[in-house]
């Protein structure tokens, strides 16, 4: 439980950080954020990076700021910071919750929102929940910096579209409509652990009750975060009653695609998927108000 | 093999330097390399939160950081919450409701306790358990730190 022998270096600017990334050999330089996720590994082993480039003196990248209808977080936020801000509360309540659900309280103190991004682990709150509000990410590299939406930007168990020589510096979230309801149903062992399923909902209602607009997007079910794009279809245009809620639910249940594993079955997964987005379905809906 | 760094911590309010490779983490450093014996490891991979202190304010897993990227830092180990002989009420809480048997979580518990109640000056059990979810205690089934909790979160008012 020792880490291998490794290279430190304390990054003095972004412009910094990517010249290191990219001018390591091998291309095996790793960006260290809060560490929550990489010292451990760093320790077990399963990461033997060369370098490491370590960017908390980044201070440039921790900020929460809302611009007109986005709000910009640096990617060194602390996930804490994140969960506690009025801002984030104010434009997407849903980030909100969604955060109090990662690790422990010691743990958000640390780990920041873009180490959680960047490490795409498949059952993180962070990645489901910014490809549930539509976010966009931004990459910096060698060429500058470039934007990928959120879901575009998880490839695959612990891959994301940032290259090895890349960085990444900010996130993007769309501020949601008023009238939205938002609503985080999580399935974990403990409380802090990561999940085994997660739902992750936002319905917007119109003046007349009917649903304008409807995310979901699930973590824990499949390799990378997934939308459950036909369930939000049920729901769009729709009253939000128990009746399309439960088939949404079942339309929700229908993406996810995960494995056997030591924690679930995988149709144990996808029958919580089911009852987790009716849970946050109905509590997305009374949270716009509407009765179900 | 990485060349050596010196990294100097304030521990406890002493200044302390010492050279250690890149790849010490902290919780070794402190432990080991200082000589600061309430750091306890437990997991060394961040899941059971033996190895908590104060850095720069906040609870941290020392096993979740490297020696060097403390450089500058001020830390708090359990060791720094007594004033010489006088226990921290959290202490003497734990110590008068049985908030231990082997005490290898308490360091941990006691650091994790303390921030919670800066942040709930009277937590609910709700806020307890959820507060320290994050500490493994294998012994005393948690019962008893609860009420240690409560009552160090009381003793913490009427002191402050
Ligand atoms: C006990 C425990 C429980 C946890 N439970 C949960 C949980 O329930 N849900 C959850 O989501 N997470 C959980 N985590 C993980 C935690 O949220 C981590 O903080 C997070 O996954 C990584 O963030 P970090 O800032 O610590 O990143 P680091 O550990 O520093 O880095 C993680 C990875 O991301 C890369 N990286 C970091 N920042 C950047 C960047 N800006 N650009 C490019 N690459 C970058 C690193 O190179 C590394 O590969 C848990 C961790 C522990 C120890
Ligand atoms: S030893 Fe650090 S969390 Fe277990
Ligand atoms: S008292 Fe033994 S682990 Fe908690």
């Amino acid at each position: 439980m020792k880490p291998a022998s490794v290279e430190y270096h304390k990054a003095t600017s972004i412009a910094d950080a990517v010249d290191v990334l990219s001018s390591t050999e091998d291309e095996d330089a790793k960006v260290l954020a809060g560490g929550q996720s990489l010292v451990p590994m760093l320790s077990m082993r399963l990461a033997r990076p060369s370098v490491l480039v370590d960017i908390n003196g980044l201070t440039d990248l921790d900020y929460i700021r809302r611009d007109g209808d986005w709000l910009s977080i640096g990617a060194l936020t602390r996930s804490r910071a994140v969960e506690k801000s009025a801002a984030v509360r104010d434009a997407a309540p849903l980030l909100s919750e969604a955060m109090g659900f990662v690790g422990h309280a010691t743990i958000r103190n640390r780990g920041t929102i873009g180490g959680s991004v960047a490490h795409a682990d498949p059952a993180a709150e962070a990645p489901a929940v910014l490809c549930a509000l539509d976010a966009e990410l931004v990459i910096t590299g060698p060429a500058g910096a470039r934007t990928v939406g959120a879901n575009d930007f998880f490839h695959g168990f612990l891959t994301t579209a940032v290259g090895p020589d890349e960085m990444l510096t900010e996130i993007r979230v769309p501020v949601l409509p008023a009238g939205t309801g938002c609503a985080v149903e999580e399935l974990a062992r403990r409380h802090g652990d990561f999940a085994m399923v997660a739902v992750f909902a936002a319905v917007t209602v119109g003046d007349d009750g009917r649903c304008t607009d409807a995310r979901l997007a699930l973590a824990g079910t499949n390799p990378t975060p997934v939308r459950a794009r036909e369930a939000e279809a049920v729901l769009v245009g729709s009253g939000l009653t128990a009746e399309t809620i439960a088939q949404a639910a079942q339309a929700a249940a229908g993406v996810t695609n995960s494995a056997n594993d030591i924690h679930a079955p995988a149709e144990y997964r996808r029958d919580m998927a089911s009852v987790l987005t009716r849970r946050a379905l109905r509590r997305a809906a009374s949270d716009a108000n509407v009765v179900v | 093999m990485a060349s050596k760094v010196t990294v100097t911590v304030t521990v406890n309010g002493r200044t302390l330097s010492a050279e250690c490779e890149p790849r010490r983490t902290l919780a070794d450093f402190l432990r080991q390399t200082l000589g600061f014996t309430g750091v306890h490891l437990g997991c060394e991979h961040g899941v059971c939160g033996a190895c908590t202190i104060v850095f720069n304010g906040a609870t941290a897993r020392s096993c979740c950081m490297l020696a060097v990227q403390a450089d500058g830092a001020e830390i708090t180990t359990v060791h720094g919450l007594a004033d010489g002989e006088t226990l921290h009420p959290m202490q003497e809480a734990f110590w008068d409701n049985h908030g231990l048997q082997c005490g290898f979580c308490t360091p941990g518990m006691l650091l994790r306790a303390c921030e919670l109640v800066e942040e709930f000056p009277d937590p609910t059990e709700e806020q307890i358990r959820e507060g320290i979810s994050g500490n493994i205690c294998r012994c005393t089934g948690y019962q008893f730190i609860v009420d240690a909790i409560r009552d160090g979160a009381q003793r913490m008012r009427q002191t402050s």
